[in-house]
């Protein structure tokens, strides 16, 4: 027993801190941007099979904890393991729909085609999109509902439709853990709720996912799971435990102003240095 | 730490006034050579027709040698081109030709020292270009990594900062002995005219592998310029992707060296790419006409230079390719200005047309009897201008103009004293817009909390454009209001009012 934890201790800490039967786990995670930091020393284990809402206010760091996740920006110290790996090991595991406007949607491809996008990867270099890979894209538009806009140039779809679009683009990935960017951003009620149903769909087959979420009022309907967060993070649990006013003023109130403070001196301190 | 870039910045600024110093000390005492040639050669003639021909057909060889060379490279800079322009990178192009000029000099100076004479060998000098056009991207990028410097500040220093160095060389390579006869300065503007088989084997070769690295990577490519965060997240290796993209744009500058130039190369990347957009809207495509419209444009620009030889090739196939790009700004199908104006005009058409029927409807539906569907009413009334006037806020001209086109289109009939009598036809669209029109109003006062913004309002049914269930409420709501609205004319009903027409007509 006490050989066993010489000979491997490195290991089993991370195994300690990083169960590998959780999905996501966050371990001491800091990100700056320009030396600042966006968000600091967040720890946070993601539960199975569960939605997931990550709340907080603007600039609060929503997007770049799941950027930093997927190695998207350099992390300025923590580390993430994904189903017990890192990330880079455990991508095919993982989907992802980045925010809406990230993109240029006057691009010449319709709906299908960037469905097909999700499948890249698995079609692997430099082999082309297959008829049986465009049925599976087709597949995926179908669950969101957009099968008859399959052909349509994407700037010619609704605000809506081009969110499912994006949506359909993560399903094909066929991923256990999902991090969504404010997919309910500017959507129509039909979008939503399209959007709520596969969301639950998702979570039925024992998948987690995680999602940016803006709208307070709808966060107990839609989520069993929240993780409440202001640079740093306030609480995360159960909707029902932890989305609390007391909780929610923490995440909104004086608090940013505070956090803000500290940063700023931090940074000022640095340089000068 | 935070000091560094700034010192970047600041060398920089200082190689470039140094470099502008040297341009001008060693500018002054040349004068070009052209300036001594006799005016009347260089006037513009005609060519004869057996100039013509002899061009057409290809009959020239050196014609052919430059037509194949310049043609292939049109191809492989409209498909690389595309990709830049989806990027939007456009401008990075110019920054890697203009990049390219110490390069060759540079190539030049070490060619000569390695073995006076052999400066001239066109594959060494292409390779110092291509190492310098790259120098260019990544000076570019560490600008922009390192610097808060925006990205069009950055690609204005790097690109003036490299063609100013290549200009200075340029000058400096002409007290080397051999240097003055090099022909440097014809990689500036492009001399086609020199082109031997030997080079138009290089371009050949070059802009195969070129295409043939875009078809196979054209999946990667695509993802890389639609989504770049989404294909990091896949594990697509973005930098390297993004390198080899500029790799290529610095292949297709090195080849239109010699042709078009570094000054006007951007030009063959660019106008067929932006030219297709107009053509097509999917990407495939797109790439396919985009190196039809950069292949035809470079073949026609030869030729046209061909048949005058005062003019210089380059300029010509940028120009072909500008009018090539001017046709498909008007008269593509997809995006086209003609097109696009036309569909504007249909939908103003579209939209008046309802006005007027819509008018007309709620004109003559107090007049009809309640109990009965109205639509076959409608043909029984006769209705004046005047009358539909302050139905809307339209002009007298405009409403006259409206009845003309109802009138042209059979949805109505004139009559004695300037009234107008609705047809069979036009009773019924004016029903369905009307119905339309009241579901739409239904619509965004039951579910008023949905932005209408998000709905689709140019189509033209209500039914196309909402969910199914929310339609049938609608109806439902719609039959209550509007008792008579939702039920579809019959013919026997039809029947009866036309009866009922005539004898309304003959009383």
């Amino acid at each position: 027993m006490i050989r066993s934890v010489l000979t491997q201790p490195a290991r089993t800490r991370i195994e300690n801190e990083h169960p590998a039967s959780s999905p996501l786990s966050i371990h001491d995670m800091t990100v700056a941007y320009h030396r600042k930091p966006v968000i600091w020393d967040i720890d946070y284990t993601a539960p199975i099979g569960k939605l997931v809402a990550i709340v907080g206010p603007n600039g609060a760091g929503k997007s770049t904890l799941i950027n930093a996740v997927l190695d998207l920006v350099p992390k300025a110290s923590g580390e993430v393991r994904v189903f017990g790996e890192e990330y880079h090991k455990q991508r095919n595991r993982v989907g992802y729909v980045p925010q809406r406007e990230s993109v240029d949607w006057d691009f010449p491809v319709n709906a299908l085609n960037v469905v097909a996008m999700g499948l890249y990867r698995k079609i692997g270099w430099c082999f082309p999109v297959r008829r049986r890979h465009r049925q599976t894209a087709m597949e995926a538009l179908d669950r969101v509902g957009m099968a008859d806009y399959a052909k349509r140039q994407i700037s010619q779809l609704s605000g809506g439709q081009q969110q499912r679009v994006f949506l359909a683009r993560a399903l094909v990935q066929d991923a256990d853990l999902y991090l969504m960017d404010e997919p309910f951003a500017g959507v129509d009620a039909s979008t939503e709720r399209a959007i709520v149903e596969i969301l639950r769909e998702l979570r039925e087959r024992g998948k987690t996912t995680l999602v940016v979420h803006h709208d307070l009022q709808t966060v107990t309907e839609y989520f069993d799971h929240v993780l409440l967060l202001n640079m740093r993070l306030v609480a995360t649990g159960p909707t029902s435990e932890v989305f609390t006013r007391e909780n929610l003023r923490k995440t909104y109130g004086g608090k940013l102003a505070l956090l803000d403070q500290v940063g700023h001196k931090m940074t000022l301190g640095e340089s000068g240095r | 730490m935070n000091s560094i870039p700034a010192w970047f910045g600041f060398v920089l600024v200082v190689v470039a006034v140094w470099f502008g110093q040297l341009e001008t000390v060693t500018a002054a005492p040349r004068h070009d050579a052209p300036a001594s040639r006799s005016l009347s050669r260089d006037r513009l003639e005609w060519p004869s027709w057996d100039d013509v021909s002899r061009t057409l057909l290809l009959r020239d060889y050196n014609t052919r040698i430059v037509a194949i060379g310049t043609t292939l490279l049109g191809v492989a800079a409209g498909t690389v081109g595309v990709f830049m322009l989806l990027r939007k990178r456009s401008l990075l192009g110019d920054v890697v030709s203009h990049s390219t000029l110490p390069g060759i000099a540079i190539a030049f100076i070490v060619m000569e020292m390695i073995e006076p004479g052999r400066g001239k060998w066109l594959p060494g000098l292409l390779i110092g270009a291509l190492i310098a056009g790259l120098a260019g991207i990544v000076c570019t990028k560490l600008i922009l990594r390192y610097t808060r410097i925006k990205e069009d500040a950055a690609l204005a220093i790097v690109l003036s900062v490299f063609f100013g160095a290549g200009m200075s060389l340029f000058k400096a390579v002409q007290y080397i002995p051999s240097g003055s006869q090099a022909g440097l300065n014809h990689f500036i503007l492009g001399k086609a005219a020199s082109m031997v088989s030997a080079d138009v084997w290089i371009i050949a070769e070059v802009s195969i592998v070129i295409v043939a690295i875009t078809a196979l990577l054209f999946k990667e490519f695509s993802l890389l310029s639609f989504d770049e965060k989404f294909a990091a997240s896949q594990g697509w290796p973005i930098f390297r992707l993004d390198l080899l993209l500029m790799l290529l744009v610095a292949g297709v500058t090195v080849i239109g060296l010699q042709s078009v130039g570094l000054l006007l190369v951007v030009a063959m990347l660019i106008t067929p790419a932006a030219a297709a957009r107009f053509w097509t809207d999917r990407l495939g495509l797109t790439t396919l006409v985009a190196a039809l419209l950069g292949g035809g444009g470079a073949f026609c620009g030869v030729l046209i230079s061909a048949m005058y030889p005062r003019l210089a090739a380059g300029p010509v196939i940028v120009l072909t390719g500008v009018v090539f790009f001017l046709v498909s700004m008007f008269f593509g199908v997809r995006r086209g200005i003609v097109v696009r104006l036309a569909t504007h005009r249909q939908l103003k058409a579209a939209v008046g047309r309802q006005h007027i029927l819509r008018a007309l409807f709620e004109f003559l539906e107090p007049q009809c009897d309640p109990n009965l569907p109205t639509s076959p009413q409608l043909v029984n009334h006769i209705v004046s201008a005047s009358d539909l006037r302050p139905m809307r806020s339209w002009t007298l001209k405009r409403l006259r103009h409206l009845l003309r086109a109802a009138e042209r289109s059979d949805f109505i009939t004139a009559v004695r004293d300037g009234g107008y009598r609705l047809t069979v036809r036009g009773a019924e669209l004016a029903h369905r817009v009307v119905r339309n029109h009241r579901l739409w109003e239904l619509y965004l006062i039951e579910y008023a909390d949905i932005a209408p913004s998000h709905v689709d309002r140019d189509a033209d049914d209500i039914e196309h454009i909402l969910a199914a269930d929310v339609v049938e409420s609608l109806e439902r709501l719609l039959s209550q209001r509007y008792p008579h609205m939702t039920v579809p004319p019959s013919p026997h009903v039809i029947d009866a009012t036309s009866e009922l027409t005539t004898r309304q007509s003959a009383s």
